[in-house]
C-alpha cells in the first residue's frame, strides 16, 4: 500500500513479469515465431485426437473372426421341388428355393414395366438352372424375414411392413425399395453349391 | 443458482465446509429455498416424478447388470434366471421394465404440460432443448434396453431400427455394418448395446443437471404464463413444493405398483418370451408403446428413405419449436383458438399411437371399403396414419406460426397473483391467499 499504481513493474523483483504473457521485451524479435508455436501445438493436438479417435470408432466394425465366416456350402439334394430351405449365412437367413415350373413361368412372363426394381428372372438364377433360386432372406425395407406363400404375387410377404415379392423374389408392392438380394454363389457340382 | 444466497451455516462444520466447498449452500439454494411461483398446479409435479424414475431405473439397472450375461447364447437364459432364481429378481426386473414405461408416461405428460403452458418460449429455449436431448437419450436407452433380453421382439426390433440407418444413401449400409459389428444383428451388437445401455443413463443424469441449471436461471413458468414480478409471487420450494411433489409421487407410485404387482407384462409383448430366432420374424412386429406414434409416421410413407426422414423429422421439429410458435402469450389459457388446435394435436398423437400398434392394411372400422386411394384402401390404418401425420407436422410448422400472428388472445393478467386473488372461491374472509406474506 502507499505506492503509486502502475509504476513498480519496471523495478527490482517485478522485472520477471515482463517476460511472461503479453509483453515483448525485445521489439526486434519475430512475432511469427510465437504464432508458429501456437499453431504447431494446436495442430499436433488435433492430429493426436483424430489419430486416437479412429481406432475407437473402427473397433465397432466387423472383427477379423466375423469376417472369416464368409462362405458356406450346401447340399441341394435335400430340397424337393416346390420346397424352400432356410439356412443361416453371415447371421442372416438364406432362402434356397426349388421352384415349380408354374412359378418360373409366372416370373418369366412378368413384363418389366410392372417392376419397381426391374430385373429379368434370368438374371436372378444360374444359366440353365431356373429352378434354383438362392436369395438373402431379409426384406430390403427394414430387414425382417419374409415368409413364402403370402402376398399378392405368389412369392414372399414381409409381415413387418407389408412388402410383397413375386416368385423371383422381386419387389412388387409395399415399402421395400429393392428386390430380395442374390448373394455371390455358384454350383460346385450338380447338387452342391457354395455361397459367399 | 440464481439470486443472492440466503443460506447461513449454523454449525462450525458447516461454516468450515462452506468456505471450502459450498455444496450445502448449493443444495439449500437449489432444492430448499428456491423461489417458486405460488400458483403451480399438479402438471408441475412431473419433474420430481421423472427425477425419481431415473433414480429407480439406475438403481434397478445396476442390480440387473450383476446377474445379466450379454451373450447371444446366455442372455435370454440369464434373464429367465433373474426371474426364477435370483432373490427378488422378479421384482427388480419388473420394476425396471415397467419403470421404463412409467418414465416415458411421465415424460410425455411433462412435455404436454410444456406445450399447453408455452414453457418452451423465451427465455426457456435452452431448457426446452435440453429436455428434448434428454428425451432423445431416453429413446435410445429404451430401445437398446429392450434388445438386451434377446427375445424375438428384442432381436427383430433391433434389426428394424438399425436398418433405418441403412435407408440413408451411400453412407447408410456402412453405418449399419458399423452399428452391428458384423453382417447382421449378432453377438457383437448385443455386447455393445449392453455397454451403451449402462452408459446412457449417466449421460441422461448429466443432462438432467444441465436441465435443472437452465430451469433455475429464468425460474419456473406457471399456469398463467405471466412472469414472476416480485417475491410476493413466489414461495420457497421447501416445504410448499417438496410436499406437493411428494404427494404426486405417492400417487404415481400407486400406478407404478399396480403394473409391477398386478399386471407386469401388459405393456410388453408376449413374443419377447420366445428366444431370439434370426430365421423367423414374428407375424406382428411392434415396438414398445412409447414409440408407436413414430412407428406410425414411419409406416405412413410408402418410400423407405422418406419414412425414415419424416420419423426423425418429427423429433427434430421439437428442437426448433421455440422459434416456430410466434405467439407472445405463453399459456393456452389465454389463447382460445390455439387451445382447440392443441387438443386436436393431442388427439392426433394418440391416433398415431393407435395406428402404430395395428397392421397398416387393417380397416379403421368395419370391413375395407374397396375404394383404393393411391396404394391403399381409404378405410385403412395407413390412411388414418397419413391424416394424423399431416396434422402432427401442420400443427408445428403451419398452425403455431400463423396462429400467433392472427389470433386475438384473451386479456392476460398483470401478475400471477391477480387471477388467484380475484377469484371469489380462493379469498374467503380472513384467509391469506399468500401465506408466506404473513411474516
Amino acid at each position: 500500500m502507499g505506492k503509486p499504481p502502475g509504476g513498480p513493474l519496471s523495478k527490482g523483483s517485478f522485472k520477471v513479469a515482463d517476460t511472461v504473457v503479453g509483453a515483448n521485451p525485445d521489439p526486434h524479435a519475430d512475432p511469427s515465431r510465437r504464432d508458429f508455436i501456437h499453431i504447431a501445438a494446436a495442430a499436433g493436438a488435433a492430429g493426436a485426437v483424430v489419430g486416437i479417435a479412429w481406432p475407437l470408432i473402427d473397433q465397432m466394425n466387423p472383427a477379423g473372426d466375423t469376417l472369416a465366416l464368409a462362405s458356406i456350402e450346401f447340399d441341394l439334394s435335400k430340397v424337393v421341388e416346390g420346397q424352400q430351405v432356410v439356412i443361416k449365412w453371415r447371421g442372416k437367413p438364406l432362402f434356397v428355393r426349388n421352384r415349380t415350373p408354374a412359378e418360373i413361368q409366372k416370373a418369366v412372363a412378368t413384363p418389366m414395366s410392372e417392376l419397381r426394381d426391374p430385373q429379368t428372372d434370368e438374371a436372378r438364377h444360374k444359366p440353365g438352372k431356373p429352378e434354383w433360386l438362392v436369395l438373402i432372406g431379409t426384406c430390403t425395407h427394414l430387414g425382417c424375414v419374409p415368409t413364402f406363400g403370402g402376398g399378392d404375387y405368389g412369392g414372399w410377404f414381409c409381415p413387418c411392413h407389408g412388402s410383397h415379392y413375386d416368385t423371383s423374389g422381386r419387389i412388387r408392392k409395399g415399402p421395400a425399395p429393392k428386390n430380395l438380394a442374390v448373394p455371390d454363389w455358384d454350383f460346385l457340382s450338380d447338387t452342391k453349391i457354395k455361397v459367399g | 443458482m440464481s439470486g443472492p444466497s440466503t443460506y447461513e451455516p449454523k454449525t462450525g462444520i458447516e461454516r468450515w465446509l462452506d468456505t471450502r466447498l459450498p455444496i450445502v449452500r448449493f443444495m439449500y439454494d437449489t432444492a430448499l429455498d428456491f423461489p417458486t411461483p405460488k400458483n403451480l398446479n399438479y402438471w408441475w409435479t412431473f419433474g420430481g416424478i421423472l427425477a425419481l424414475m431415473l433414480g429407480i431405473q439406475i438403481a434397478t439397472g445396476i442390480v440387473l447388470a450383476m446377474h445379466y450375461v450379454p451373450h447371444v447364447d446366455y442372455a435370454f437364459a440369464s434373464v429367465e434366471r433373474i426371474m426364477r432364481d435370483v432373490n427378488y429378481g422378479w421384482l427388480i426386473r419388473y420394476m425396471h421394465a415397467n419403470g421404463a414405461s412409467m418414465f416415458f408416461l411421465a415424460v410425455y405428460l411433462h412435455m404436454i404440460r410444456n406445450l399447453y403452458y408455452g414453457s418452451y418460449k423465451a427465455p426457456r429455449e435452452v431448457l426446452w432443448i435440453l429436455g428434448c436431448l434428454i428425451y432423445l437419450a431416453m429413446m435410445a436407452t429404451g430401445f437398446i434396453g429392450y434388445v438386451l433380453p434377446w427375445g424375438q421382439m428384442s432381436f427383430h426390433g433391433a434389426v428394424v431400427i438399425t436398418n433405418l440407418f441403412g435407408a440413408l444413401p451411400i453412407i447408410g449400409p456402412p453405418i449399419t455394418t458399423w452399428l452391428w459389428g458384423g453382417f447382421a444383428v449378432d453377438n457383437a451388437t448385443l455386447n455393445r448395446f449392453f455397454s451403451l445401455h449402462y452408459l446412457l443413463p449417466f449421460v441422461i443424469a448429466g443432462l438432467v443437471i444441465l436441465h435443472i441449471w437452465a430451469l433455475h436461471v429464468p425460474g419456473n413458468n406457471n399456469p398463467t404464463g405471466v412472469n414472476v414480478k416480485s417475491k410476493a409471487d413466489t414461495v420457497p420450494f421447501h416445504p410448499y413444493y417438496t410436499v406437493k411433489d411428494g404427494f404426486a409421487i405417492a400417487v404415481f407410485l400407486l400406478l407404478f405398483g399396480a403394473f409391477v404387482f398386478y399386471n407386469p407384462n401388459v405393456l410388453g409383448h408376449a413374443d419377447n418370451y420366445i428366444p431370439a430366432n434370426p430365421l423367423v420374424t414374428p407375424a406382428h412386429i411392434v415396438p414398445e408403446w412409447y414409440f408407436l406414434p413414430f412407428y406410425a409416421i414411419l409406416r405412413a410413407v410408402p418410400d423407405k428413405l422418406g419414412g425414415v426422414l419424416l420419423m426423425f423429422g418429427a423429433i427434430a421439429t421439437l428442437f426448433v419449436l421455440p422459434w416456430l410458435d410466434t405467439s407472445k402469450v405463453r399459456s393456452m389459457r389465454y389463447r382460445p383458438t390455439a387451445k382447440w388446435y392443441f387438443w386436436i394435436f393431442i388427439a392426433a398423437a394418440l391416433v398415431l399411437g393407435y395406428c402404430g400398434g395395428q397392421l397398416p392394411d387393417n380397416p379403421i372400422i368395419g370391413a375395407p371399403s374397396g375404394l383404393m386411394l393411391f396404394d391403399a384402401d381409404i378405410n385403412s390404418m395407413v390412411w388414418l396414419s397419413r391424416v394424423a401425420t399431416l396434422y402432427f407436422f401442420a400443427y408445428f410448422w403451419i398452425i403455431l406460426p400463423v396462429l400467433g400472428l392472427t389470433e386475438t388472445p384473451l386479456p392476460v393478467p398483470e401478475g400471477i397473483s391477480e387471477p388467484v386473488l380475484s377469484h371469489p372461491a380462493t379469498t374467503p374472509s380472513g384467509a391469506a391467499a399468500s401465506p408466506e406474506k404473513r411474516g
